[in-house]
């Protein structure tokens, strides 16, 4: 009979999520040590390389914070729709169609200096993600169509029509066939919050929105109401929560705030639209959201945890010569070890001893 | 027209084969409860790790087994995070499919655009030879064969053998079939292993004989329109073949569109197969009925063996 | 002569409770042998370590005179222990020869005949080739005991057999199992019937808290004296007399029909029903013949379509296409069969549990929540239904059957309704939490509310009810008054023979102990 056992947690535990993805994130290393080596690097000058280097300097700094924008932003937005179960992993592409819309706005107004121009974009670039993210909660709530799925081909549809454009219809006629868009107008762009980075204004969206969903987490009927559909979802439809409504609200949510993110991109350090928007933020995301506990305080820790480890994997390949794919194993290693140490949220590791059942006994 | 035709029979024949493996692979964890969304990522692995094999050792069929092989790994820790950690499936199988990714293109980068010998066809003689039906049917690897072979295996063992009366008993109620005496885990992570040997094949397949070449990111979706097939099959081995040879029909009219210099343009048929895959999505999810009475009624849910 | 099985300080521990204590029981071959004992007493879990599914802590198990240890039911079965679950463990999708191919060695081909051979021997006329889906309550019984007799046990198991039986259906289940004592089998019939157990067992088990409190003769023992030793007291029963309601009526149902999407559900086919203030309509009725559809269907969980809005009438008023959020507004109040995942989030505290149908009275503000006044009506509601919990922020899951049942009803009473709506109300809760809640709703109606109750159970429905309608396959009888039928009667109604109820044929007064 094994002497340590998995016993179902009754209460919930304040400590346990920090723990489990502070034990996500040690694993990680661990695991990452082993992939230095294979590739016969030293683990403490790629450690080195990708979490401390990056915070070395002002512009190490910046570009950590320049990255940790978007991917806060729409990982909060996912986050409320995965607790309600509603899995939308196709923020990618709405990102691009919001990225799409805000630029047609940007070139339509070109020129413009009014004040009114940057906030039309993020409106478009947030409608441009809701109807993205709407056309896949139409067809599940209409259809029946697993969003999962239909999501996923949403994004591989957008980026096509973003190849579409830029290579047509948007781009830059004075571009000598460049797959780019015009420049952005100072009007069409945002203030820079930082001097000398690439640090914009669109980093206090992100911050305000996660401002924003922890109030409606935490504290709103809506909220609550979409967190009972995803853990309990006959409990939600005998409160009368329409599940219809809580899958539209979840994928318009993720859908604006993954479009307000590609607006970030376009109206930020890109300037322009072209065909390369986002490094994967999308996708991401995802794991960025996980990763903080689905909660919009985690969220902020591990979104910057997760820009560090971008910003780092660039300094890693120029510095240590680690391959770029070791960005994208650690957010897998990430993922995976912290649904592994999830366990440790439902339930808590006992000591099988004699001591246990005297206190069984007395309880009964 | 006749020369079009059979290439795109010949064609359709070929591209299959990676769709088709994957599908099988995935139906059968599906029908035990299992629903992996990490195919992409175990293609993806299966792809670079045979695709290096062949470069290194000229072997295919080692090529084969080491794709088999690493996804099969890799779907193992699927197997080790949703049932013995119980972690939400769809987050397990995102979590792999990132991690596959990754790890392909680590193993693949020093291959970056290089090419192998693609494997060799088998020699039918005078089979071969026939008009029409040599070049469109008798001019392929085994593969090609054996995949279709590999469908009908799995129809057999989950309809007519106890073993996959065992697995169906699973997929539809997992407590039950632990009241009976079945270990729940044991044949849920043996299915799910198989799905990721039957993805790893399907990637090999695609770098070691397709296109005989390593590209980062060369599965291209594929592993997704897995995941959809079987739904489009309604879990039902004849449908989601039929499905998979749709698919590959349709890559092939994209190849023959391009060629025939219609004036649509590329991004449209690039978006194709997504396209479709919406459409035929939403035409089989509308009828609830039909998911109901086929679809695997634990599919998804983490199950725990109270003892 | 040589026990069939002989259990000796069996022990079980699960974290914070134990569950066997010490347990010593004896079973002879050709012996009915109950182990009687309430919800939580420890039987499931002491069946659960016979059949292998569960390890016992300490203990020793002799099967046929030998110690054994007990891996795992496959081992179970080749010993020769067969096991009848409570709970089907029947695969709704497989036919009934696959169903028995799971758990005998064989071929479906070649059980097939062997199938037939027995059904017809041991009478259970079943046929191999039927999809499990299509069965009724009754024949998915009857195939579990024929997948259990074609292991060819010694010794055969059965949880809780009758819950699901009309009373014809038990006799008949009592005489198969006679017949099986006579051939040799031992048997070991797990119930908290008294009077079931007093007519068909030899030997009785009686579990406390998990420790064997007395074994007896049953035939000997009077119903009091076998709940002494059950529960450590008579019975309690709510206090209770009948009442001729002439109040308006609140809840009225006209002809509803309705197809449901889910194809595993029931049909309804022209259902009709009303209920007035200060009355206690019972639904009776085997469970599957459509009382979940119709629950549901008053709920507002499923709705109906616009043109049929009227086939259910709330204060007269048409509500078929409200939701449940607008029934509860306008008072209707319902208290579901499943209480965790359904009527509570099982991982949420009694707080949060207490908005999910609180959330329209006063426990959200302008979309936001008020968790002081959460608080304060949980506080209030664990006070007046006596709910042994932790307190406000104790999770559902953390309380017992009976204390979250108790939680649950006390919400929905709390929250003032004119019409409620209780499905299953005591189903797996231990007796003095049942006897409260029975209690509480007798009151309620005193209080003018209209009540309506969906039970299985005959017992409690004769306790509480005024009127009763039986539901069979989709279809109701027209309501008769309580006390101008009798067990029999409704049982027969519960087998589809609804002429059986009218009040001229039955007048006498049911007494009930």
């Amino acid at each position: 009979m094994p002497s340590i056992y998995l016993e179902p947690r009754t209460e919930r535990s304040a400590f346990a999520p920090f723990l489990v993805s502070g034990l996500a994130v040690f694993l990680t290393m661990v695991a990452g040590s082993g992939l230095f080596l294979l590739y016969g690097k030293s683990p403490i000058a790629g450690f080195h390389a990708i979490f401390i280097e990056p915070l070395l300097s002002n512009y190490g700094i910046g570009e950590v914070l320049l990255k940790l924008g978007p991917l806060l932003l729409i990982a909060q937005g996912l986050a409320i729709g995965f607790r309600a179960r509603v899995w939308n992993i196709g923020a990618e592409g709405q990102l691009i169609i919001g990225a799409i819309l805000a630029s047609v706005v940007a070139i339509q107004f070109d020129g413009s200096t009014s004040s009114l121009l940057l906030p039309a974009m993020v409106l478009a670039g947030a409608l441009g993600g809701m109807g993205w993210a709407g056309i896949a909660a139409w067809l599940r709530t209409r259809y029946n169509a697993n969003e999962i799925l239909v999501t996923f081909m949403l994004s591989s549809i957008a980026l096509q029509v973003l190849y579409y454009l830029v290579t047509g219809p948007l781009r830059d006629p004075q571009g000598f066939n460049f797959p780019q868009s015009i420049t952005f107008s100072a009007a069409a762009t945002f203030p820079l919050l930082i001097e000398n980075t690439r640090v914009n204004a669109s980093l206090l969206i992100a911050l305000v929105v996660s401002f924003i969903a922890w109030v409606f987490m935490q504290r709103s009927l809506m909220g609550y109401k979409l967190v009972v559909g995803g853990l309990a979802p006959h409990a939600a439809r005998y409160a009368g929560f329409g599940e219809k409504r809580a899958i539209w609200l979840a994928l318009l949510i993720g859908g604006a705030a993954a479009g307000v993110a590609g607006v970030g991109e376009v109206a930020g350090p890109l300037g322009m639209l072209q065909r390369t928007i986002s490094p994967g933020y999308g996708f991401t995301a995802i794991i960025v959201a996980f990763l903080g506990g689905l909660h919009p305080i985690g969220i902020v820790f591990s979104s910057a945890l997760m820009a560090l480890i971008y910003v780092g994997g660039d300094f890693a390949r120029l510095s240590v010569g680690l391959p770029s794919a070791v960005t994208d194993i650690f957010q897998g290693l990430l993922l995976t070890f912290y649904l592994a140490s999830s366990l440790l949220l439902t339930h808590r590791l006992r000591r099988r001893s004699s001591e246990n059942r005297i206190v069984a006994e007395i309880a009964e | 027209m006749t020369a079009t035709l059979i290439f795109i029979i010949a064609g359709t024949l070929a591209a299959t084969v990676p769709l088709l493996l994957a599908a099988m692979g995935e139906l059968v964890a599906e029908k035990s409860g299992m629903l992996n969304l990490g195919v992409e990522g175990m293609m993806a692995v299966g792809a670079a790790s045979g695709f290096v094999t062949v470069a290194l050792t000229g072997s295919h069929a080692l090529g084969i087994i080491v794709g088999g092989a690493s996804a099969l790994l890799l779907s193992g820790v699927f197997a080790i995070l949703s049932i013995f950690f119980l972690a939400n499936q769809v987050a397990a199988g995102l979590a792999i499919g990132i991690l596959g990714l990754g790890v392909s293109a680590g193993i693949g980068k020093n291959y970056e655009g290089t090419t192998v010998n693609a494997l060799p066809k088998l020699d039918f003689g005078a089979l071969s030879e026939i008009p029409f039906l040599g070049p469109a049917f008798f001019n392929h690897d085994f593969l090609v064969y054996a995949a279709l072979l590999m469908a009908f295996a799995v129809w057999y063992v989950l309809q007519r053998t106890k073993l996959g009366l065992i697995i169906r008993s699973v997929g539809e109620s997992p407590s039950s079939a632990h009241a009976l005496g079945y270990s729940v885990a044991l044949i849920r992570t043996c299915c799910v292993l198989f799905g990721g040997a039957m993805a790893g094949v399907g990637g090999a397949y695609l770098s070691t004989a397709y296109t005989p070449l390593w590209a980062d990111g060369m599965v291209a979706g594929r592993g997704w329109i897995v995941v959809a097939l079987v739904v489009f099959g309604t879990w039902i081995v004849p449908r989601v073949t039929m499905g998979a040879y749709l698919f590959g029909a349709l890559s092939l009219l994209e190849l023959s569109i391009q060629g025939l210099g219609l004036n649509i343009p590329s991004q449209l048929l690039s978006a194709s197969p997504y396209i479709v895959t919406i459409i035929v999505l939403v035409v089989i999810s509308r009828n609830p009925t039909l998911i109901q009475l086929n679809s695997p009624m634990s599919l998804g849910q983490t199950y725990k063996a109270s003892n | 002569m040589t026990p069939l099985l002989k259990l000796a300080g069996i022990t079980k521990v699960y974290p914070a409770v134990v569950a066997n204590d010490a347990i010593d029981l004896t079973v002879m071959p050709g012996e009915i042998h109950a182990v009687l004992g309430e919800n939580g007493a420890g039987k499931s879990t002491l069946m659960k370590i016979i059949y292998g599914v569960s390890m016992p802590d300490a203990g020793t198990i002799e099967w046929n005179g030998t110690p054994t240890k007990i891996k795992n039911p496959a081992h179970a079965r080749a010993l020769g222990i067969g096991m009848v679950f409570q709970h089907f463990s029947l695969f709704e999708t497989l036919t009934v020869a696959e169903n028995i191919a799971l758990a005998v060695k064989g071929s479906v081909k070649e059980l097939t005949p062997r199938i037939q051979d027995a059904s017809v021997r041991f009478g259970l006329n079943v046929q191999p080739d039927m999809r499990v889906q299509s069965l009724s309550v009754g024949e998915r019984q009857r195939v579990e005991i024929l997948r259990c007799m074609l292991q060819e046990p010694k010794l055969i198991i059965m949880d809780e057999p009758t819950s699901v039986l009309p009373p014809q259906g038990v006799r008949e289940l009592f005489k198969t199992l006679k017949t099986l004592a006579a051939e040799g089998f031992g048997i070991l019939f797990i119930s908290h019937k008294l009077d079931e157990i007093r007519e068909l067992c030899d030997v009785a088990t009686v579990l406390r808290h998990g420790k064997v409190t007395g074994t007896a003769i049953p035939r000997e023992e009077s119903s009091h004296s076998l709940a002494r030793m059950m529960i450590g007291r008579d019975l309690p029963h709510a206090r209770n007399q009948v009442v001729e309601a002439t109040g308006p009526e609140l809840l009225t149902v006209n002809h509803l029909k309705f197809i449901p999407d889910d194809i595993f559900a029931t049909s309804l086919d022209d259902i009709s029903l009303s209920v007035r203030s200060g009355e206690i309509l019972g639904i009776a009725g085997v469970s599957g013949n459509g009382q979940n559809s119709l629950v549901s269907l008053l709920s507002g969980e499923t709705r109906l379509s616009g043109s049929e809005a009227d086939a259910i009438c709330l204060l007269d008023a048409p509500i078929g296409t409200a939701g449940p959020a607008e029934r509860r507004e306008q008072g209707l109040h319902f208290v579901p069969e499943e209480r965790l995942g359904r009527g509570a989030v099982p991982s949420h505290d009694l707080s949060e549990n207490s908005l999910l149908t609180g959330f329209g009275s006063g426990m959200s503000r302008n979309g936001f929540l008020n968790l002081g006044a959460m608080k304060r009506f949980s506080d209030e509601t664990i006070d007046a239904f006596d709910v042994r919990c932790g307190g406000p922020n104790s999770a559902a899951q953390s309380l017992s059957g009976g204390n979250l049942q108790k939680f649950i009803v006390g919400r929905e009473i709390s929250l003032e309704p004119k019409v409620l709506i209780v499905s299953q109300p005591t189903w797996g809760v231990d007796v003095g939490a049942a006897a409260a809640i029975r209690q509480k709703m007798v009151d309620l109606r005193d209080a003018g509310v209209a009540i309506l109750v969906v039970s299985e159970e005959l017992e409690e429905l004769f306790e509480i009810s005024d009127r009763l309608q039986v539901m069979f396959r989709g279809k109701i009888s027209h309501s008769i008054r309580t006390n101008q039928t009798n067990v029999e009667d409704i049982g027969l109604a519960m087998t589809g023979d609804f002429d059986r109820l009218s009040p001229k044929a039955s007048v006498q007064v049911v007494e009930h102990a």
